[in-house]
């Protein structure tokens, strides 16, 4: 349907209407048809949303995944990605993460009066890209505009629909004693890009946002056959969170090996000047396998021929207990617990 | 990374740790006066990697953590008013205050925004010139010369709608308080890398003297504190009681002149109350005469002190060093960061919080035990 050929070079979109949106964009008259039709459905070549109907109606055809989440990230774009890449693979992710195949998509828009409509095609170009990089249609969508001051220029949710491939639930519980952790590469580089661009935080070299479609890689994961028993992408919280919000639900211990986790130079620069926790920052282009210890190194394998996972590692194992805890041997032989994040991610003093 | 990887090499900490168990011969408590050191020393397990004998208790150089809570008061009643924007640093904004904290303040509807250096709350001043911009200034000597250039270009650009609640403290001072109290068992100190940047360490070397204490001017990194304790310990065990320095990449004696005039001419000392420790006497810094228009004290209204609320918390004997948080037995249970009884639980650099974060089974293992 939406193919990768032409995508970056040439536009189908109308090159007019240059100007700001308005709150008449969202009144439901002749102003939001043009809006529609000359940004957000001319982006997307989608039949279903060509029907201009109250939903779209379609078969999947077998046990599916649903799942949504809204996105209200500041600045809007920002080094490595924008607002509208982050709306389309956040879903597209937590559905991978269930062990789906990422299917359709919703998309509503809350748009701040103001908003310039260049931003706007941007935004929805992007999203039309991601979509396309992940094989998932965007079927049905809603658009709303809010006056000025309302919104930080705009807001997207998405919601998702896939259809399960996984052969296991993948699941928390489905964790074991012995599961070895795997995590698919660098960590905390989406949460500092957006940092120091909303701080206006100058480094030597710009750090870019991990934000990619994990789809791919965590399929064919799957599909080999693989026993993968837990899978979650790595957002808000970071690693730390989504470690210890499996070990708590699985009531098992999760031990780690601090020094093979990977950081980048600037990430790490980065966070010893603001006095953060790696481990705590977002990610959005990271995910966690738990594997059978005997299927670990052909997943780490599997995961090493995609790109956006070529620097996946093990990163520790599952134990019985404590239950609920998740522990990180330090560089001196120490262990550390390892905790959630508490509250929002403050920089500190000195 | 430079600078760092090197001084976090485990051969390196591993040859400091066993040659400090060689040359202890006797038992020995020495404190990190750093928030930042503290926080280094939990994570990193550099207390466990110490001969039993040897002791680190933790000081109270966490600016967060001893700033009175009747300037958390003032600042949230400032932030309250309209037409007010109340920059500060992210840590200081989930203190909390008598009725709520900075970030509470900010749910009702008050503009409070988190800055990385008080330059960017002038830079918003400037950019928002029909809002009065009001920055909390806190921290010890280190964050002094940065906040005083704020204060001073605004007076130097003739920016009005700016001032700063100063609630400055000074290193010394609270050293001296520490080793008058007679529950003091601290027998050396790990003196604050950073601060000592700025003011160097001439202003030790009466305490050492007076005292009979070694005092170790140390950094931030595993095999900083590790031979800051090694040179401490050796001065211990030789009878010497001098002012050394550990983190001489960063600190000269005579430390930073530039800053120190700055300093110098946009405060004046004053006397300060710590939140857990009291009234010390010339242990703050205050606005200066010449720099009183700026002084948000002087727009809205002086800082009254307060009674701070009788609780279970035991965050006062912690900052002075005569308790572990793992000897408070609401640690963990009663008390956490999301639902702290004190202000050391709050702070990242909190000898609490710290213990919570990166050691809490054990912890709490041990105090149910």
């Amino acid at each position: 349907m939406m193919g990768g050929d032409g995508l970056a070079l040439s536009c189908p979109l109308p090159a007019g209407d240059g100007g700001l949106v308005q709150l008449a964009h969202g009144g439901g008259g002749r102003a939001m048809e043009r809006l529609l039709d000359t940004v957000i459905r001319a982006a997307f070549d989608e039949p279903l949303l060509g029907h201009r109907h109250d939903g779209a109606v379609f078969d999947v055809g077998g046990p599916i995944a649903f799942t949504t989440d809204s996105y209200v990230v500041k600045p809007l774009i920002f080094p490595g990605g924008d607002i509208g890449t982050l709306a389309v693979n956040g879903t597209v992710n937590d559905l991978a993460m269930c062990g789906a195949r990422p299917l359709y998509l919703s998309v509503g828009f809350i748009l701040e009066e103001g908003l310039p409509i260049v931003t706007l095609r941007q935004i929805v170009l992007s999203m039309r890209e991601a979509a396309a990089a992940s094989g998932v249609r965007l079927v049905t969508g809603d658009t709303k505009v809010v006056e000025r001051g309302k919104a930080d220029g705009m807001f997207v949710n998405t919601a998702g629909i896939g259809l399960i491939v996984a052969p296991a639930v993948i699941e928390p519980g489905s964790v074991r004693p012995g599961d070895v952790v795997i995590l698919s590469g660098d960590i905390g580089r989406h949460g500092i890009s957006v940092m120091a661009a909303r701080a206006g935080l100058a480094f030597e070299t710009a750090i870019e946002s991990d934000c990619a479609p994990l789809a791919v890689p965590v399929l064919d994961l799957v599909d080999s056959g693989v026993a993968v028993h837990c899978l979650r992408d790595l957002t808000r919280g970071g690693l730390a969170s989504a470690l210890v919000e499996i070990a708590e639900t699985a009531g098992l211990a999760v031990r780690l090996e601090e020094a093979s986790i990977p950081i980048g130079a600037e990430v790490s620069a980065a966070c010893e000047i603001l006095g953060l926790d790696p481990l705590h920052v977002a990610n959005e282009g990271r995910f966690i396998a738990f594997v059978a210890p005997e299927d670990a190194e052909q997943a780490v394998k599997i995961l090493h021929s995609h790109e956006v996972a070529r620097n996946t590692v093990v990163i520790g194992e599952v134990a019985q207990s404590p239950p609920g805890q998740v522990s990180c041997m330090g560089p001196f032989g120490v262990e550390r617990v390892i905790d959630m994040l508490n509250g929002e991610q403050l920089p500190r003093i000195c | 990374m430079k600078f760092r990887d090197e001084y976090r090499d485990p051969a390196s900490v591993h040859r400091l740790a066993e040659a400090i168990a060689q040359t202890a011969k006797r038992p020995w408590t020495l404190m990190e006066v750093c928030g930042g050191q503290t926080h280094a020393i939990v994570r990193f397990g550099i207390d466990r990697l110490l001969p039993p004998d040897v002791s680190l208790v933790h000081g109270p150089g966490c600016p967060v953590c001893v700033t009175p809570v009747e300037f958390v008061d003032k600042a949230i009643e400032i932030a309250a008013r309209p037409g007010v924007t109340l920059c500060s640093f992210g840590d200081m904004l989930r203190v909390p205050g008598t009725q709520t904290d900075l970030l509470g303040a900010r749910a009702k509807g008050a503009d409070v925004r988190f800055v990385y250096s008080p330059l960017d709350a002038l830079a918003l001043a400037r950019a928002e010139p029909e809002r009065h911009v009001v920055f909390f200034a806190v921290g010890f000597e280190t964050t002094a010369p940065a906040n005083a250039m704020a204060v001073y270009r605004a007076r130097r650009e003739g920016i009005r709608n700016f001032s700063m609640l100063a609630s400055h403290v000074l290193v010394p001072p609270a050293l001296c308080a520490l080793l008058d109290s007679p529950t003091n068992r601290v027998q050396g100190f790990l003196a604050a890398g950073h601060v000592c940047t700025v003011m160097g360490y001439e202003e030790y070397e009466p305490i050492a003297n007076r005292y009979g204490v070694p005092i170790v001017v140390t950094g931030f990194e595993p095999v900083d504190i590790l031979e800051g304790v090694y040179m401490c310990v050796a001065q211990l065990e030789q009878g010497r009681s001098e002012v050394e320095n550990q983190y001489c990449r960063a600190v000269l004696r005579e430390g930073n002149r530039p800053a120190q005039e700055i300093i110098r001419d946009v405060f004046r000392i004053v006397p300060r109350r710590w939140r857990g420790m009291g009234e010390i006497a010339q242990s703050g810094l205050g606005l200066s005469d010449a720099y009183l228009d700026f002084d948000a004290e002087t727009r809205f209204g002086k800082v009254e002190p307060a009674v701070e609320q009788d609780s279970e918390c035991i965050s006062g004997l912690i900052l002075r060093g005569e308790r572990k948080p793992s000897e408070c037995p609401a640690f963990g249970t009663r008390c956490t960061p999301e639902r702290p009884l004190g202000v050391t639980m709050v702070s990242g650099e909190g000898a609490c919080a710290a213990y919570y974060r990166y050691r809490r089974a054990r912890v709490a293992a041990a105090v149910d035990g």
